[in-house]
């Protein structure tokens, strides 16, 4: 690994270089390029807006990043609180701790499990680092409400729920955790305005304690003050997303 | 020419003890591995014999080997010296033996029984010869025997304690009455033949060694001396014998030993003493004769250390 | 994991954890088990960290049975090693262990729950004494011990305690496997297998032994390997996935991203052939 500087806060808190990604279709016998020479500085506090056209690889940059996806090109050193580490070749057992720990991904979708409640999927992030059932199950109904789900609906199961309302729990629950990186993948994509006020005040709110956040936003007016960089990648490389949307749910967890 | 007389042999007396040398061998062999592993079942070569299997053949070959001239004979059914088969059995034995017969338990040197454990202590000088139906106490859990083996092998009784469990369960107690499985040296889980629980804590650091054969199933096992012989009882829920209490014998008026329930036709019951040797004995000495009793395993229905 | 990757386009291999400093649960490596000619295991490596999932996929006679076989110490194999981070027997490669050992090993660290319950459980006997027997095997001989213990067990793995009594031969299938799930948990092992625990159940029975597996995972953080061949189980349960095919593994990575974007061209024929 790349030797880095020892004071964290000298540094960015993410580094890209050189970044690329191409599929590997065996039955097809070829390769699929997305984004190419993809370079960044991302410091904590930071936005960076990803663009483009549809096709581009702006979800698959997130992907890439959170390590739902594999790529043979680039670095992409990350400071966690543990030490500096490059999230293209960290050990999956490392990946899953900052999964856990300090980097948070939220999708437009929502893995409803059967027989949860809406309170308690929110609060399980907060179950898994440890706090007990009572403060997470009361954090867990602040954050429904500020996303405006009616608190009828929060013992109820989501998998019966409307997509708004699917997305609110979504949020909730993604955002419930203070993290040091976020990747945002379309999170205001089927969410009413009430909801969508509420996750800028959340995100601003985040971003003032210092949370460093990558987002991909289909109407990007909502968060545009918010913006520091914005990254455009290139339609010439055009590809059809291989992976299908099933597959993306995977990565709201 | 060949004769007829040629091809027979000439009459010969049947060896001593009626079994032919191997047959004592073997069964003397499987003794020793018996006594080596204390309640661990050995198999051996179970010999036909003048009765039918089933009927204390396993005991009987055990004693036949092990009887000598000197030796001083009794032999129990159900703790009756006088049912038929404990009497064929022990003139049997004398016949082939030479051997003296008893019904005292302490001038007794050789006793076979079928289903009881005498009331009074056995010594260093005295065998006890168990009678067993059925030497496998898995066989309840376990229908297959080789799997029984490989359990018993692993010390696997799981099952074994399963059993007991679930008689708790179902009826609030544990219902085995007779045969109850006890871990012979913390290793093995025996089968004490169907003496009924009452005797099963006789076994435990008894000072005689205690030889149990199953003729029908061709397998032999020990208790030797000074061995332990722990019942299995949950930490909870402990073993009991059979109450005793208020039951007072008709024929001697003991009272704290092992009764047999004689119901009569007014749907009340008598008892009597289990141990008809000993009872004699006490009702010799109630009609004043001048009778040796020795030390019994329990008084007033409490086992004595 | 680092598991070898044939016939790939090479990604480039992963650097050993740094940012986690745990002690694994279990590390399994170079682990093969050949019946004659036929190798069921071949050269099979990974390494479990506390609480974490790991998902073994593969089509059937991929070896993936054998595998948690071998790992409940039911078979030996020709070659390899297998530790658990546990004291009693730490670094100890427990394929090297007596036959009591073994047992005793498998009977107190090791849970396992069959896709049939007829090699798990005593169909005849009650179901609270099946669980009751595994603790029984493990010494506890408190009559009152052993019923509030299995009582506790049967609770976690969410079975009605009106059928404690019943004996699993009545019960159906989603019951069976609560009931081995309880047996398998009991002890608190230090490792639970699961042998396609949903596989032969119905769709919403197979979702409530799921949320029930979910859940436990949850609340106890018990390390798991869990084979399946159903992609949706593996998902919903595992961190991360070992792919199986002739006996070996093919790709291991991270749950998403092995069924999002496989490397090797058997991993993108069989997540291609789930959807």
């Amino acid at each position: 690994m790349t030797p880095l500087g020892t004071d964290p806060a000298a540094s960015p808190l993410l580094s890209v270089r050189d970044l690329a990604k191409r599929f590997e279709i065996h039955h097809l016998g070829r390769q699929v390029a997305t984004f190419q020479a993809v370079d960044f500085d991302l410091d904590a506090g930071e936005f960076l807006m990803l663009g483009g056209a549809n096709g581009t690889g702006k979800s698959t940059l997130l992907r890439t990043l959170y390590r739902s996806c594999r790529t043979d090109t680039g670095t992409a050193i990350y400071r966690s609180a543990r030490g500096p580490i490059d999230l293209l070749r960290a050990a999956d057992i490392d990946i899953a701790w900052l999964r856990r720990a300090e980097i948070g991904f939220v999708t437009q979708f929502l893995q409803a499990r059967p027989r949860i409640s809406a309170e308690d999927i929110v609060a399980e992030p907060l179950l898994q680092s440890g706090q007990d059932h009572k403060t997470a199950i009361g954090e867990a109904r602040r954050w429904l409400d500020a996303f405006g789900l009616k608190p009828t609906l929060w013992p109820a199961y989501p998998s019966a729920f409307s997509g708004g309302e699917q997305q609110k729990v979504n949020l909730a629950r993604a955002l419930i955790r203070p993290r040091r990186l976020l990747f945002l993948d379309e999170p205001t994509a089927s969410l009413d305005r009430l909801a969508r006020r509420a996750l800028v005040a959340r995100l601003e709110e985040l971003k003032r304690a210092g949370v460093a956040m990558i987002g991909v936003f289909h109407f990007p007016e909502d968060i545009q003050h918010l913006v520091d960089q914005q990254i455009i990648l290139d339609a010439d490389t055009p590809l059809a997303d291989p992976v299908s949307q099933g597959d993306m749910a995977d990565v709201a967890e | 020419m060949t004769a007829l007389r040629d091809l027979v042999r000439p009459w010969q007396r049947y060896s001593y003890g009626f079994l032919d040398e191997s047959a004592k061998r073997a069964v003397r062999r499987g003794l020793l591995k018996a006594i080596a592993i204390p309640g661990c079942q050995i198999s051996y070569a179970s010999r036909e014999m003048p009765m039918a299997r089933g009927w204390g053949t396993g005991g009987l070959q055990v004693s036949l080997t092990l009887v000598e001239p000197e030796s001083v004979v009794k032999v129990i059914d159900q703790g009756a010296d006088d049912g038929v088969n404990a009497a064929n059995i022990r003139s049997f034995i004398a016949r082939a033996s030479g051997a003296r017969t008893t019904t005292d338990t302490l001038e007794a040197t050789l006793i076979q029984s079928r289903h009881r454990i005498p009331e009074e202590r056995l010594t260093r000088n005295q065998l006890l010869v168990l009678q067993v139906p059925d030497p496998e106490p898995l066989r309840a859990v376990v229908p297959d025997i080789s799997v029984a083996r490989i359990m018993h092998a692993d010390a696997d009784y799981g099952l074994m304690w399963l059993k007991l469990y679930e008689q708790l369960v179902q009826a609030g107690r544990v219902t085995q009455s007779s045969s109850y499985p006890s871990l012979v040296n913390g290793r093995h889980i025996m089968s004490p033949s169907p003496i009924p629980r009452w005797d099963t804590p006789k076994l435990h650091q008894a000072e005689n060694l205690t030889l149990l054969s199953a003729g029908r199933e061709k397998r032999l096992y020990a208790v030797p001396p000074w061995t332990d012989v722990k019942p299995l009882e949950f930490s909870d829920v402990a073993f009991k014998v059979e109450d005793q209490t208020g039951r007072v014998c008709e024929r001697t008026g003991a009272t704290g030993q092992f009764m047999n329930e004689m119901p009569l036709l007014d749907g009340t019951s008598t008892f009597e003493l289990s141990d008809a040797g000993f009872a004699e004995k006490l009702a010799r000495r109630r009609a004043g004769e001048a009778v040796t009793i020795g030390p019994t395993y329990y008084v007033d229905g409490e086992l004595q250390p | 994991m680092n598991a070898p990757m044939t016939g790939l386009a090479m990604m480039p291999d992963l650097e050993p954890p740094r940012l986690v400093d745990e002690e694994p649960a279990v590390v399994v490596s170079g682990l093969t088990k050949r019946y004659g000619d036929f190798t069921a295991v071949d050269q099979v490596g990974f390494t479990a960290f506390p609480g974490e999932v790991i998902g073994v996929v593969g089509e059937s006679g991929s070896g993936k049975s054998t595998l948690l076989r071998l790992l409940n110490l039911e078979e030996q194999p020709q070659a390899g090693t297998y530790t658990l981070g546990i004291k009693s027997c730490a670094g100890v490669n427990l394929f090297t262990l007596g036959r009591f050992e073994s047992r005793s090993t498998r009977v107190r660290h090791i849970g396992i729950v069959y896709q049939n319950p007829h090699l798990g459980l005593h169909m005849h006997h009650t179901s609270g004494g099946n669980v009751a027997e595994r603790l029984l095997v493990a010494g506890e001989r408190s009559f009152h011990a052993l019923r509030r213990r299995a009582r506790a067990a049967l609770d976690a793995s969410e079975f009605p305690m009106d059928r404690i009594d019943v004996p699993p031969l009545t019960l159906s299938g989603g019951m069976q496997q609560r009931v081995q799930l309880a047996k398998a948990i009991a002890l608190e092992p230090d490792l639970l297998l699961l042998d396609e625990p949903t596989t032969g159940l119905d769709v919403s029975v197979q979702a409530l032994v799921l949320d029930t597996l979910k859940r436990l995972q949850r609340d106890r953080r018990i390390t798991m390997v869990i084979v399946s061949h159903d992609l949706g189980v593996i998902r919903t349960l595992a961190d991360r996935v070992l792919v199986m095919r002739r006996g070996a593994v093919v790709e291991a990575g991270l749950t998403d991203q092995v069924l999002g974007d496989p490397q090797h061209p058997y991993t993108q024929q069989l997540v291609h052939a789930k959807l």
